[in-house]
């Protein structure tokens, strides 16, 4: 997790190389170019004479680009009707990304198309030793997205909530998180990794074991906003460091447009974001309240 | 100049007072970058700017063009935004929230497509006494609204500026030009005659055009835009060296273009501003930008024995008057 890549604000053009479609309104394009960006960082994507949008990357492997996308917006419909070897015009990598420290276990909470750059995470993360609780979420069975690839990543535990029960737990992803903390609070995993670096360097693990609750344990949440309030209010409480990644309306996506300025912090959620840590959300106060439209007008959740 | 040792050096003024405004370092955020709320400008203020402007506010909401609407490379900016904005009910609240703690000056910039709607968002802010008023007479999205800018005609300027005068009363108003003019000096005296106490110099030059080659379509949703960053600071120059040159130096200019160190800054005090517009800039430097160029010029004062900034203010003109020149010209070389 050293590299950081270089941005390209120009956009240019690339076709369309292949085309999965993940669910009835779910489809995943990747393109013939790598930005490389980084879990949680995202790239915008302008078709032609129509809009450009911010989307998070589902998967960036050097080679190739993968961005995974519901057709809920005015430009994801008209993306969705693209074949393969149509042009999109895609600038970035734009914003912070997830970080993980070596061998650290993770839960990653996902909501919706949050599954995609979730995943991205677990695949990046289990090659830097870690273990990964992965809780995705969805209205049904037929909006879960990414399951056979979750299951297929080594050290890697998939959970699964659904609102109305078809599979997995029935109820929501966040009570899921909440019996995994509740399990990771007193088990031996934990136990077991603080002796290890006691061992190896006791000072580290002093600082450690005083600092919080758990450093071996982040939460990485991506999804709905209301889901990752119930989140934060979860990782505070338990003293859990927390990482999700924010959405506001953008246009520049580096940082000059003002549009996804966050009250009161009056940060950019493009160049201090869309990562954010819990502390920083916590002082967020439209978080979960309200959001600002393209004229900066108030919205409410 | 010999390098005069740092211990006799007094503190480095970057302070000035100007329209009875006090200003403790020359740079401003220039209007329509990060600024739509009192959040952003507070945010800013905390990373030193001298003053911030607010985006342009209108009497009604207006929308703005469709993305994509800010591309650059390393060498310029375009941008059609296309002076999105909420209405003056939004702008009051975003106003008195930041006037409440109030951490640096703030400029209300303000547009309109008449003379009254110029007037009637002055009417809608001035209770809330801003620092200033700045009215943009000059951003490209005019040609997309009305075919022209305002600041292209001395008659336009001057009724626009009378009409914003009657509402605004003893506050500040400076008047943001363009550089698509062959006479930006003379608009610029024209603005000062119809009450103008400041400039803003310059607003975006261009529109410029950039085209995606395979999809052989323009970039920009609106086709055209305003053209900043780097390549427009030595637009910015010229233009803010003739408006010294055409006001004789008693007229305050923010000088707009192109910066992004405090030497770019300095440049632009040579030729005759008095504070300094950031604004491309912060996405390339960041946000700490307002206080490193300060460091940078304090940096260059201190190694050229300059210890108060005013100094540096229109000093190039003062320079050619030392070698027997009247002015900037094309015909000395």
């Amino acid at each position: 997790m050293v590299k950081v890549s270089l941005q390209n604000r120009l956009p240019t053009t690339y076709r369309v190389a292949a085309i999965r479609q993940e669910t009835e309104h779910v489809k995943t394009f990747t393109f013939p170019v790598s930005f490389g960006a980084l879990p949680g960082q995202f790239i915008m994507v302008w078709l032609p004479g129509f809009d450009e949008v911010p989307m998070s990357v589902a998967m960036d492997d050097g080679t190739v680009t993968k961005m995974t996308f519901f057709d809920v917006g005015d430009l994801t419909k008209e993306l969705f009707k693209l074949t393969k070897g149509d042009l999109v015009g895609l600038r970035g990598p734009f914003g912070t990304h997830y970080e993980w420290e070596k061998n650290q276990h993770l839960i990653l909470v996902a909501g919706g198309y949050g599954a995609a750059p979730m995943y991205f995470v677990a695949q990046e993360a289990v090659k830097d030793g870690c273990t990964v609780d992965f809780v995705v979420g969805a209205r049904g069975k037929e909006h879960l997205l990414y399951l056979d690839e979750i299951k297929g990543l080594k050290n890697t535990t998939l959970h699964i909530a659904t609102d109305d029960g078809s599979v997995g737990h029935k109820g929501y992803n966040t009570e899921v998180l909440e019996k995994l903390l509740h399990e990771n609070a007193s088990s031996p995993r934990r136990s077991v990794m603080l002796s290890e670096v006691s061992e190896a360097n006791e000072d580290e693990a002093h600082v450690r074991r005083s600092a919080q609750h758990d450093t071996f344990l982040s939460v990485f949440a991506c999804g709905p906003e209301m889901m990752m309030k119930r989140i934060s209010v979860i990782c505070a409480e338990r003293n859990v460091p927390c990482f999700m990644s924010l959405e506001r309306y953008m246009k520049c996506g580096y940082g000059l447009c003002g549009n996804c300025v966050v009250d009161p912090l009056g940060i950019r959620l493009c160049t201090d974001g869309p990562v954010v840590s819990n502390d920083i959300i916590q002082s967020i106060k439209e978080f979960g309240t309200y959001h600002r439209d393209a004229l900066g007008k108030k919205h409410n959740f | 100049m010999a390098r005069v040792p740092y211990a006799t050096i007094p503190p480095m003024n970057l302070a000035q007072e100007l329209l009875g405004i006090r200003f403790k370092n020359p740079t401003v955020l220039a209007s329509g970058i990060w600024g739509i709320t009192a959040s952003s400008w507070q945010e800013v203020a905390r990373n030193g700017a001298g003053a911030v402007t607010t985006k342009s506010l209108w009497a009604k909401e207006h929308k703005g063009n469709p993305n994509p609407t800010i591309i650059s490379t390393e060498h310029w900016m375009l941008n059609a935004v296309g002076v999105p904005d909420a209405g003056p009910e939004k702008a009051r609240e975003e106003i008195g929230e930041y006037m409440k703690q109030h951490p640096a000056p703030l400029i209300a910039n303000i547009i309109g497509l008449s003379a009254e709607e110029f007037a009637e968002i002055a009417r809608a802010l001035a209770p809330l006494k801003p620092d200033a008023f700045e009215v943009n007479l000059s951003t490209p999205t005019f040609l997309k609204l009305r075919g022209k800018l305002f600041a292209e005609d001395e008659k336009e300027v001057a009724e626009i500026l009378g009409s914003v005068r009657k509402e605004i009363g003893s506050i500040p108003m400076f008047v943001k030009l363009t550089p698509n003019v062959p006479n930006i000096g003379e608009i610029a005296n024209a603005a000062v005659r119809a009450g103008a106490d400041g400039i803003t110099a310059i607003n975006t030059v261009g529109p410029g055009m950039a085209i995606d080659l395979k999809s052989r379509m323009p970039i920009l949703a609106a086709h055209k835009g305003g053209l900043s960053g780097p390549a427009l600071k030595p637009i910015a120059i010229r233009c803010i060296a003739e408006i010294y040159e055409a006001t004789e130096g008693k007229v305050p200019i923010i000088g707009t273009g192109g910066v992004y160190t405090g030497l770019d800054a300095i440049e632009l005090m040579l030729a005759g501003a008095s504070l300094v517009g950031i604004g491309t800039a912060i996405g390339d430097r960041g946000a700490t930008i307002f206080a490193d160029v300060c460091r940078e010029i304090e940096t260059w004062c201190d190694q050229e024995g300059v210890n108060d900034i005013k100094e540096l203010v229109g000093s190039m003109h003062a320079e050619l008057k030392k070698r027997g020149i009247a002015g900037t010209s094309m015909k000395h070389a």
